[in-house]
Formats: C-alpha cells, structure tokens, sequence
C-alpha cells in the first residue's frame, strides 16, 4: 500500500475536501489500494458522521449513507416493503463483508474487471488512454450492453440493482451546501470515451443518503446467477417488481446486474409487459426488446442467451405462467 | 500515529503507520496472532474478528479508523484450560484439520449465531419477515465467508449446531 495522510472527518465540511479519498467500510477500497490500483495521497474517513439512520418519511424512506449493508438487508421496513432490496444485499458479498459495507460506499465500489485489478495491465479506466485489453481478452464476466470501444466493464454492486428496480435516488452534499438528488441511471455515467468517470459526483461531493419512494404495487423478487451459489459476483442478476390485475400485466419494473456499467434498466422492455397477458412469448418479447444492442465479447456470449432466461423465470414466477 | 485501541476489554497505546491493517495491528503490534492472515484480501475469513460485537474482515480495516471501537479476537473467547462453547464444539466435533482458518471460523460462527437469534435473514431464507429455520443451509451460506482448504466443513456445521444453545441462542425472532 502507498503511504497517505490519514483524515477523519468530524463535520460534514471536513469531507467536503476536494483532495481527498473518501472511506467508510474499506471493504473495496483498501483491498484496491494493497494493490496498488488505488492510490490515493489522502483519506478522509467518514464514518463519524451522523450518517447512520434509516428514516420513514411520508411517501419514502431515507437510508443514510454509512447504514451498513447487513443493518439495511435486516431492517424490518426494508424486508417487509422493499424485499427486492434485502434480497439484493443478501445475495451479495459475505455477512463480515457486509457488516462492514456501506450504502454509500457499495454504489461506489469498483468494477472486477480482471485487467482493472492487475497493474502490470493497460486499462482505460485505471490509467486512461492506455486501451481495454478485456475487448477480446479475458471478458466471461464483463458487460453486454452500454459498452463502448474503450471499456466493458460491469458495475458490480447487487444493492444498486435492487435500487434501480425501486427508482431510488442518490442524495449528494456539495461542498457549497447544496443538495443534489439523483436517480441511479444519471448517478451512473456510461464509460463513452472516459470510463474514469464512474459517476456524475463532483470533486467535494458526499453521498449523505438514499432515497426509496413508497414501493410500487406488485410482487418483488431478485434472482443472481453466479459460478458458485453463495458469496460470488453476478454473471446475470435480476430485480423485479410486477403487479397483475384482471389477468394483465398492470406494471413492471426491471434492473439487471453484470450485464452493463451501471444497474441496468430498459423502460421500452416493460412498456412490451404492460398491458398484455402474461406468457412465455411475452417474455421473450421484452427480452428481444432488453437485448436489443447487446453485443457479446466472445467469452461473455453466454450472458445473452442467459438473460433470456433469467426475464422468463423471474417474470414466470411473478405472474404464475408455469415455464 | 499515536492512537488507543480496545482488544478483549485491555486498552493499548500503539505508534503505527496509517496503513497498518486491524489484523497486522492485532498481530504485529499487540501480539496476539490468533487471528490468522490467509488471502489478505476479505475472501477467506481467517482474519474475522468483532467490532463492537459484529464479525468483519480484520485484513479490510485500518486500525485508525477503529479507535475507540471494542475489538474482540479469538483470544477473547477462551483459552486453554477454559473454552468458549464454540472452541469446545470445534475440538468435540473434528471442526479442523491444520486449524489455520479455524480462529475465523469460530469468530464467524459466533457473531453467526447473534445474528439469527436476531431474526437477520440470508440469501437462502425463504420468508423474509418470518424467523429464519436454524438448517444446515442457513449455516452454510451464512459461514460462506470462511473458507476450510482442508474441507472440515461438516464437523464445523456440526461443531456450530451443537453449540448453539450454550452460545445463547435458544430461540429465533420474526422481523416486527
């Protein structure tokens, strides 16, 4: 690890410094910086900040930055309301792992692009202009869609997934005192010919919140295919919410993980569920629609098919078409 | 740097480098090697320890961060002689092999345990407001943070039921 000056932070305008690296669980960022791929000259902990509520509000709930991801999967609004959120926490990481992870901190984890971790590497998001080994290379786990000749990573966070499916939006603090709320695509920024830039924050910005509105009605659900079936990233994970009234889809909302740099969401793919009755060609009409401008890498080829699957099983078992 | 930290109810004045992970502080500092370095990385868990009362991965925290935190290691538990139930589970029920994760698993199992008796569901929980069965599969994906390269894993579930009721968690309780 490079050395660095160590700063906590006692007031909200302590981490507001713009020359800083922010750290609340570590969980990603300490591991990147053992590696060298993060080497940041200052850290500025945040974790004593009064960051740590989730708040019932009317018509929404506010999770504070430094929840930690077991406090937020646990919580019994949160399980009773929102399950497609606990789900999605649960099915990520491991339980130390988790109480350690923040809200604020799992949107900002990093990709594991393979060619992002190895520093002997070129990688267009780690040291920019240097090119993406990954298109062609080693890809079986990286992105499909909102890809570009530049990079192909995935976002690799289940919780922003299962955010994405409730139309969460981020809270931000500048460092002038202003606030900023972000739904999760405009927080997200796709890699273009600048995959450094993750997300719209800007330098003295601070995640202070996320915003939940009331859960739309219907049925919730995540499912994460992975290599092993605990404590491993998603090759295609999915969350769902979809209500059925008089035999018609009456809504549906969709996010998907490992598949692009950002939770993955296509309005046009639900506008194809609303409506209409639920089946199996149904299903494959959204997906035809989600996977539209997908493209495989070679070894990542499987995830398109897969993904078809996914949308059948997951929109299957919301709506009681058998498979 | 010059800060306090709190291990097994002792507090201790350390003089360390910013970078110097909990479990290098632990180790290298306060002698206390029970908890192990495997991957360094927070993939195999022979560094869990608690922080105010919670496992976390010792290798993935700065020891400057968790000043004024209560730290407890496996130390903490028991020793030679006076057991924790867990510790005595482990040997009762060939929980180990070379032993090396063993420190971590234990801590895991532990917090484990408070976890369920506090109704937390997991990944594999099918009713997420109800209490969650206390079943090997609940006990496999909640240690699947804690790897065994000897593969001990079925003294270590049978090492983790067994000592259960001793450890305190007589009873499961549903989300409100």
């Amino acid at each position: 690890m490079r050395p660095f000056e160590y700063v906590r932070a006692e007031t909200r305008d302590d981490a507001h410094r713009a020359d800083g690296r922010i750290i609340a669980g570590g969980t990603n960022l300490l591991d990147l910086m053992k590696l060298q791929v993060e080497t940041p000259e200052r850290l500025l902990d945040v974790t004593r900040l009064d960051m740590h509520e989730i708040d019932e509000a009317e018509n929404s709930v506010r999770i504070g930055a430094l929840v930690t991801n077991s406090d937020l999967a646990a919580h019994p609004l949160i399980r009773k309301r929102y399950p497609v959120l606990s789900r999605a926490l649960l099915a990520g990481a491991s339980g130390q792992l988790r109480n350690k992870a923040t809200t604020g901190g799992n949107l900002m984890q990093r990709t594991r692009c393979p060619y992002f971790y190895d520093t002997t590497q070129p990688c267009n998001k780690r040291a920019p202009g240097t090119g993406c080994q990954a298109i062609g290379g080693v890809n079986r786990i990286l992105a499909i869609l909102g890809t570009s000749d530049h990079c192909i990573a995935t976002h690799p966070s289940d919780m922003a997934v299962g955010m994405r499916t409730l139309d969460a939006r981020v809270e931000i603090e500048t460092a002038d005192g202003d606030t900023k709320l972000l739904p999760l695509d405009e927080f997200y920024r796709l890699p273009g010919d600048t995959p450094e830039r993750e997300t719209a924050l800007e330098p003295g910005d601070l995640i202070v919140a996320v915003h939940l509105p009331d859960p739309p009605a219907g049925a919730q659900a995540y499912r994460k295919v992975r290599d092993r079936s605990s404590y491993a990233f998603a090759l295609v994970s999915m969350g769902a919410v979809v209500s059925v009234e008089n035999g018609k889809i009456a809504s549906a909302a969709m996010a998907f993980g490992g598949l692009g740099p950002r939770p993955w969401r296509d309005h046009d793919a639900e506008s194809v569920l609303e409506g209409e009755t639920p089946s199996r060609a149904l299903f494959d009409k959204a997906a035809d629609v989600l996977l539209a401008d997908a493209k495989g890498q070679g070894e990542n080829d499987f995830k398109i098919p897969l993904t078809r699957r996914v949308v059948a099983a997951v929109l299957s078992d919301l709506t009681g078409v058998s498979q | 740097m010059q800060i306090t930290l709190s291990v097994n109810g002792e507090s201790h004045a350390l003089d360390i480098d910013p970078r110097t992970t909990l479990l290098d502080a632990l180790r290298d500092h306060l002698d206390l090697t029970g908890s192990k370095k495997g991957c360094d990385h927070g993939q195999c868990g022979a560094c869990t320890v608690h922080v105010n009362g919670r496992r976390i991965n010792s290798c993935l925290a700065l020891a400057v961060m968790h000043e004024g935190d209560e730290v407890t290691t496996i130390e903490g538990l028991g020793e030679p002689g006076n057991l924790s139930p867990l510790q005595a589970a482990f040997v009762r029920h060939d929980g180990f092999q070379c032993g090396y994760c063993t420190p971590g698993q234990i801590m895991s199992a532990k917090s484990m345990l408070e976890e369920f008796g506090n109704g937390w569901p997991s990944n594999v929980t099918d009713d997420l407001t109800a209490a969650p069965d206390f079943s090997d599969a609940e006990i496999k994906e909640r240690m699947s943070g804690n790897l065994c390269r000897c593969s001990a894993y079925p003294g270590i579930c049978r090492a983790i039921r067994d000592a259960a009721p001793d450890e305190g968690m007589h009873k499961t309780e549903a989300a409100e």
